[in-house]
């Protein structure tokens, strides 16, 4: 398939076309930036939510139930699950379907495993494109779910308008909960395996971290806290009615434009920035300037900064 | 800029055989070959690796079976296949299959069916030649 008949077929939700689509952008081949470009008009429809948390703590299994509860509400499906590539190898074992076997046969669900392929904050490159073939498709609701992370990896904030963030008992103190990183990004704290010993007090430590922010940005939308069992589906009902009132919030607010103007910015910024890197180096190199200065600095004659200022004014 | 596109393959067990030893030693030595494995898990019917296959773009699709049920569910699983337009994709064997049933499995598009004692190097060798990409 070419990239005129990928978008066609994109748009279309054809789900061969979407696959292609995904591996285009994942392999960044020239097709992509073509692709991109006639999809782009089309996205800004789905509900995109970030499913993220400890490796462990049900992400997949919950994604798997809360699909289908969103499809008893009538809503399509995409989902983009993300496993850690081997920064040895370069391989990748992406065992998120596992949990997802219900989801099988639905033709309101699409699901795509991607590899980190060298990505640190959660996500893979690629993934922020793939969420906008998804959109470009038609789907309602776009889940994405994020390698098992640590404290610091905050990227699936970034891409989705609604982020849940699991927590599961037993890890920690409530000093854990006063940390700075990924519990600040949550809009829904999803307390997994409930049924555990200590669930109940994970929660009302996640209240007392609630009851410490002060005014933010957003001080319109407390984030709820919902226990769930992932793997007998309790409390999802009541998730799915937490992720429809923060888009409500959102709409209702004018947070919606918001965050679509910061996530605008910073695609345009990190866009720049690549491409710019790209377009100057090759300049660099096609003039001869390139060998010399980066020998130079190996050799502390001349600094990095120096050497960057030199790039560019002999390109501008 | 362009980078060679990793190998994609996707592992299943077709049909009711709970053991999973073999495959998931495969799918770690295919992980160390440098190639992205996606693992669907126990008891897949062919239409569910098919719409797998499809979905996750992959360039090789690999069915460990151990039940006996091979005769009967290949074909069904190379049709579902056919059937979504992957003809392309190379498709290969492993478990307990006897030699029998081999060139049955090799008219019916499955590449290579692979027995207990297999060098996993082999596998991945195979995969690279099928695919044209031994230099991956």
């Amino acid at each position: 398939m070419n990239a005129p008949e990928l978008v066609a077929g994109v748009l279309a939700g054809d789900r061969r076309a979407m696959a292609r689509a995904i591996s285009t952008v994942e392999n960044d081949r020239p097709a992509a930036r073509e692709l991109l470009a006639a999809l782009y008009p089309h996205t800004g429809r789905a509900q995109v939510v970030g499913v993220t948390g400890a490796a462990g703590s049900g992400k997949s299994t919950l994604v798997n139930q809360l699909a289908l509860e969103l499809r008893r509400r009538g809503h399509t499906v995409g989902i983009v699950a993300v496993d850690p590539t081997s920064p040895f190898s370069g391989g990748a074992i992406l065992g998120d379907r596992i949990r997802m076997r219900d989801l099988a046969g639905d033709p309101g669900i699409f699901i795509r495993s991607m590899a980190t392929r060298g990505a640190l904050g959660g996500l893979a490159a690629a993934t922020a494109d793939a969420v906008s073939i998804l959109d470009a498709a038609g789907l309602d609701c776009i889940l994405i779910e994020t390698v098992g992370v640590g404290q610091d990896e905050v990227d699936v904030a970034r891409e989705a308008h609604t982020t849940l963030v699991l927590q599961v008992p037993g890890l920690g103190d409530d000093v854990q909960a006063l940390k700075a990183g990924i519990l600040e990004i949550a809009d829904v704290f999803v307390v997994n395996k409930a049924d555990l010993d200590g669930a109940s007090q994970l929660a009302l430590q996640l209240q007392i971290m609630l009851d410490l922010n002060g005014p933010g940005a957003d001080a319109g939308w407390r984030p709820p806290i919902v226990q769930t069992v992932a793997t007998a589906g309790t409390g999802v009902p009541a998730l799915a009615d937490a992720i429809a009132a923060h888009w409500h919030y959102l709409h209702d607010s004018g947070r919606l434009q918001a965050q679509e103007r910061a996530h605008a910015e910073r695609l345009l910024t990190e866009t720049l920035a690549r491409e710019a890197t790209a377009r100057l180096l090759r300049a660099a190199r096609d003039q001869g300037l390139w060998e010399s200065l980066v020998a130079q600095v190996a050799a502390h004659e001349v600094d990095p900064y120096t050497a960057a200022d030199r790039v560019m004014t002999a390109l501008e | 800029m362009t980078v060679e596109p990793r190998i994609r393959v996707l592992l299943a067990k077709p049909g009711l055989d709970g053991h999973d030893r073999g495959v998931k030693v495969v799918a770690r030595a295919l992980r160390d070959a440098g190639m992205e494995v996606i693992y669907t898990g126990l008891r897949q019917t062919p239409e569910m690796i098919a719409e797998a296959a499809l979905q996750e773009d992959v360039d090789v699709v690999g069915l460990s079976i151990l039940s006996g049920a091979h005769m009967a569910l290949f074909p069904r699983i190379m049709e579902q296949l056919r059937q979504r337009g992957l003809d392309d994709v190379v498709v290969f064997a492993g478990g307990i299959i006897p030699d029998e049933d081999v060139p049955r499995l090799k008219e019916l598009g499955i590449r290579h069916v692979y027995g207990p004692g297999t060098d996993t190097r082999d596998i991945v060798a195979d995969i690279r030649r099928a695919l044209g990409r031994e230099g991956a």
